[in-house]
């Protein structure tokens, strides 16, 4: 009897000087998975173009009908992305999103991308839809932002060449 | 009857009419021939290669004539040794096609990886993708991969306007050239055509001002790729986040069946609007075209102008309002007027909307005015054209008179159809002061002076080369307008286009009988309801106490004066938008657009078509009907006015010509040819197929076997030119300043500002040079106005368009006045 408490109060102790499992959430944060699909971010190529073209097939293949787009043509004078078509709005309402992922593989220029973010609190609905403008990653250190004055026919392609088209 | 034939298409047997494609055939009998060049309603071309198939035709002794038959005693076939295009060959006795084998299938799939080369694949941003022949015949038929090089794509410029309103993406273009055939063959503006060759071959426009036709916006629908798009759709949705809601067009008496693509819009603050407008199959009406007016005139009811809250004029202003108050003070001015209410009303409401007007003035024993200058409404009643009858069953043996009308202005769809009736052999007569387009289709052109109208019909029943033709056609049709014409000039001319009918027979059969080119879309069901139009609307006025105006603006027109502010009447407005009629309304009730509710309206041919809601109403407003029943109600009157079915139900009950019709009745729908819609974009196009319903062609008096009595021709002293003055002749112009045209702000540059158009001998005489702004006096009216030059009118006369601003309704005389000073 005394020895089986001995035994289980030694467990105490040799615990007490093991590394703990939890983190101190929220002021320590754990390292999510390379294939973790957190909140959605929307990217920019290097010169700060947007790389959505708001082709609106992200918001065809969901499966929870979360992403709404809409388009607007592209002018020299006022281009947001390569090509001749851009999403003048883009809105993912999180709260219906089931972070599946497809929109992630409909989009043709690897604009949209789970990101690591999965700190999504609201309180109230509207709160949960995001836009734009939240949902845009920012330009590049040194990169214009959008909408940009480009040169007449330099950005005419919306696809861009994939190096690899499995990836 | 044609001889039919029966042939096999891949092991099945099929009959078809003799002459009738391959392609077609097997169409009929349900196999997919694929095709990209071929269109149902075009002659076949054979350009695009991809209806490659194997044909096989019974061997025949030269020497007996007699089918050579193998060793099973079946007939020997003869395969042609290479792939033959369905599109182009026609099917014959005892023909073999193989559209599955390894051959044809082979040639299928090098057609569409050639077709590839150079194709940019940019479908992620393409307006078509989704609705694209191209995407669906490569993933049905391509080979999926290509042996092309990637980097030796060309690349070619991907936003050409060749028009103010569609867009050419040269890269996109597979030269197939339905858009140019199209313009040749069915429209009769051969205004595209291609440039360069071979691989630098492209569409260009052959005009100026650029894609100048109005009947453009049919090319993107039948374009099989998304070469061409329309500057009000570019990239405005994709397809298939569009919803689709069937209607009528309500711009022009044609009717057309028209399909409203809708979608909720961020940037419209989350309201469901309409997208784009598409032609809705009736081989009947529109067959699968529509016009560009009605294509992308549709903006007016998303205006943030609209009213959106009854008014009532307190203290000379007008005040917002409750319903209950707004329709408490016009029912309490109604109940008091008695029979000194008038009611005008427009044929832009609907059939149930005139029926409750009526039924609410014949409550007071009012009266009940057509808000309109062309007369006529009530021949067509008795002699319009017959049930069944369609243009596009006319040819040899049909006639059909074209008078006092610029159809391709006026009513472009019937002008389309008329044209090709004349192109299959029917007589096409058309009589006009001036130049018309029409006219290079006639076989007769009568050209006569503005009075002349009714002379030059009275001359068909006489003696004389053309009067012969009229009288000996088998079948014979009169369009009538009102090009230089008002109430009684056109009366006097529809009562003689009547008669010419009636003495020669041509009246109560299918393909026989009148039309009115009326310059509303349901003028012909107002006159059927009971509305007519008065002949002196100010003394009308004058003499009530209350009017009830809706759908109209008579004092924006300049058709009613104010003469004396003390001794108005009580003047109740019904509208969408603050017109200047609504400007001084004692009360003001906003309607609904007939895109947000339900109806009938019916066609200058007579044809009762339904259309449906399409987007939700501007909060606030109400339909027409609703409006009336609720100011009814107030008068202790209680009429109909939750449903538009309900309110048809009781008017086939109450009127003769609606008898044994309902909502269900006017949805029917019968198998058509072409079959369009459906899984196969590649063949009819983008058109919707009609599944709501293809309306119902009301009969008339002279169809029921009733003894037709026809009205004198009223004499009417017409207005000649004067020496040194000018006549002024109203005619109408497809583009003007209408409530519903006007916010188009697409169609602007075509619209133009308002102009008159002058002889150049005219022109000279007043000092006027081409595109000077001169001040036009007429009816005490003066404008500053553009002057054009016309060589093909008669020297005396100015033409003013109508709804241009000018209050032009009959002609007058006028004066012009240079301001050549002023202007420097």
């Amino acid at each position: 009897m005394l020895r089986e408490l001995a035994r289980g109060l030694g467990t105490t102790l040799k615990s007490m000087f093991e590394r703990p499992v939890t983190v101190q959430y929220p002021e320590e944060k754990r390292p999510v998975r390379p294939r973790f699909r957190g909140r959605h971010v929307l990217k920019r190529y290097e010169n700060g173009l947007e790389k959505c073209i708001g082709c609106a097939l992200c918001a065809a293949a969901c499966p929870a009908d979360a992403i709404f787009v809409e388009a607007s043509e592209n002018t020299d004078e006022k281009r947001f992305s390569p090509g001749e078509r851009y999403a003048s709005t883009y809105e993912i309402n999180m709260l219906r999103c089931i972070y599946c992922g497809y929109c992630e593989d409909a989009c043709p220029t690897e604009a949209i991308v789970l990101g690591d973010n999965y700190e999504l609190s609201f309180t109230d609905r509207r709160q949960a839809i995001y836009d734009k403008d939240m949902l845009l990653e920012p330009a590049l250190p040194g990169a214009e932002t959008t909408p940009q004055k480009t040169t007449p026919g330099k950005f005419t392609r919306s696809v861009p060449e994939m190096k690899d088209s499995a990836d | 009857m044609t001889k039919q034939v029966t042939l096999t298409i891949d092991g099945k047997q099929v009959t078809a009419p003799e002459g009738m494609l391959v392609v077609d055939a097997a169409k009929l009998a349900g196999i997919d021939i694929p095709v990209f060049c071929y269109h149902p309603k075009m002659e076949p071309v054979g350009m695009c290669r991809m209806c490659l198939v194997e044909i096989g035709r019974p061997m025949v002794d030269r020497n007996t004539g007699k089918a050579i038959l193998d060793e099973n005693g079946q007939p020997k076939l003869q395969f042609m040794p290479k792939l033959e295009t369905a599109c182009t060959n026609p099917v014959s006795e005892g023909m073999v096609v193989l559209t599955q084998s390894e051959k044809a299938k082979a040639g299928q799939k090098s057609t569409v990886e050639f077709l590839l080369t150079s194709h940019p694949l940019d479908c992620p941003i393409c307006d078509k993708g989704g609705e694209c022949p191209l995407q669906n015949l490569t993933m049905a038929h391509g080979p999926g991969q290509s042996r092309f090089l990637y980097d030796e794509k060309i690349h070619l410029a991907k936003n050409v306007p060749l028009g103010d309103l569609i867009f050419l993406d040269q890269e996109r273009c597979i030269q197939c050239a339905r858009c140019i055939r199209f313009q040749d063959e069915v429209a009769g503006d051969a205004v595209l055509g291609f440039v360069e060759r071979g691989r630098s071959m492209q569409i260009a426009s052959l005009s100026d001002p650029g894609f100048d036709s109005v009947f453009s916006g049919n090319t993107t629908d039948i374009c099989p790729v998304g070469a061409l798009t329309t500057a009000d759709f570019r990239f405005g949705a994709r397809p298939w986040e569009l919803d689709a809601s069937a209607s009528i067009c309500a711009q022009c008496p044609v009717g057309c069946n028209i399909t409203f693509n809708t979608r909720r819009e961020a940037k419209a603050d989350g309201k469901i609007v309409i997208k784009r407008v598409m032609p809705r199959q009736n081989e009947e009406v529109n067959e699968t075209w529509i016009c560009d007016k009605g294509r992308f005139a549709y903006h007016y009811a998303e205006s943030k102008e609209r009213l959106n809250k009854p008014l009532v004029r307190k203290d000379e202003k007008l005040i917002k309002t409750s319903w209950e108050a707004a329709t408490k003070a016009a029912g309490d001015a109604f109940t008091k007027a008695k029979k000194n209410l008038v009611v005008l009303a427009s044929g832009r409401l609907s059939n149930e909307d005139l029926f409750n007007l009526k039924a609410l003035a014949d409550q007071v024993g009012g009266k009940t005015v057509l808000y309109s200058n062309m007369g006529g409404g009530d021949l067509t009643s008795l002699v319009g054209v017959g049930a069944g009858t369609n243009f596009g069953t006319m040819g040899q043996g049909s006639t059909i008179v074209v008078v006092a009308s610029d159809l391709y202005e006026e009513a472009p769809i019937w002008y389309l159809r008329v044209k090709q009736a004349a192109e299959r052999g029917a007589t096409l007569i058309v009589a006009n002061p001036r130049e018309t387009k029409l006219e290079r289709y006639a076989n007769f052109v009568i050209r006569y002076s503005y009075g002349d109208e009714v002379r030059t019909i009275q001359d068909l029943t006489k003696k004389g080369k053309v009067a012969d033709v009229f009288a000996r056609s088998e079948n014979a049709v009169i369009l009538f307008g009102s090009e230089g014409l008002g109430l009684e000039g056109s009366t006097a001319l529809a009562t003689a286009c009547a008669r010419a009918l009636n003495d020669t027979g041509h009246v109560g059969k299918p393909n026989n009988g009148l039309i009115g080119v009326w310059q509303r879309a349901n003028d012909q069901g107002a006159w059927e309801i009971g509305f007519r139009p008065e002949e002196n609307l100010q003394s009308v006025f004058d003499k009530a106490d209350a009017i009830y105006i809706a759908g109209a603006d008579p004092f924006g027109d300049g058709m009613l004066k104010i003469k004396d502010a003390r001794r108005k009447p009580f003047i109740v407005v019904q509208d969408l938008f603050e017109t200047e009629s609504a400007k001084i309304a004692d009360v003001v009730l906003p309607a609904q657009a007939y895109t947000e509710r339900e109806g009938t309206l019916i066609s200058g041919e007579r044809r009762l078509q339904r259309f449906y809601a399409a987007v939700p109403p501007l909060e606030g407003t109400k339909a027409d009907f609703a409006i009336t029943s609720q100011v009814a109600r107030q008068m202790g009157v209680i009429l109909e006015g939750t449903s538009a079915s309900v309110i048809f139900e009781i008017m086939a009950a109450d009127m003769p010509i609606f008898s044994g019709l309902n909502y269900a009745k006017l949805a029917e729908v019968k198998e058509q040819w072409p079959i369009v819609g459906r899984g196969d974009l590649y063949y009819g196009g983008t058109t919707y197929e009609n599944k709501d319903g293809l309306g119902v062609h009301l009969s008339n008096a002279a169809g029921c076997g009733e003894k037709v009595t026809l009205p004198r021709v009223q004499k009417v002293a017409a207005l000649r030119p004067k020496e040194n003055k000018l006549l002024a002749i109203p005619i109408t112009k497809l583009y003007d300043h209408g409530v519903t045209v006007q916010s188009a702000e697409l169609l602007s540059h075509r619209i133009g500002e308002t102009f008159i158009a002058l002889h150049p001998s005219a022109a000279e005489k007043f000092g006027i040079a081409a595109g000077e702004r001169v001040k036009l006096s007429l009816d005490g009216v003066s404008e500053d106005v553009l002057v054009k030059i016309d060589e093909t009118i008669s020297a005396g006369v100015a033409l003013v368009p109508r709804s241009m601003g000018l209050p032009i309704n009959e002609p007058t005389e006028a004066s012009v006045k240079t301001n050549k000073k002023a202007a420097r």
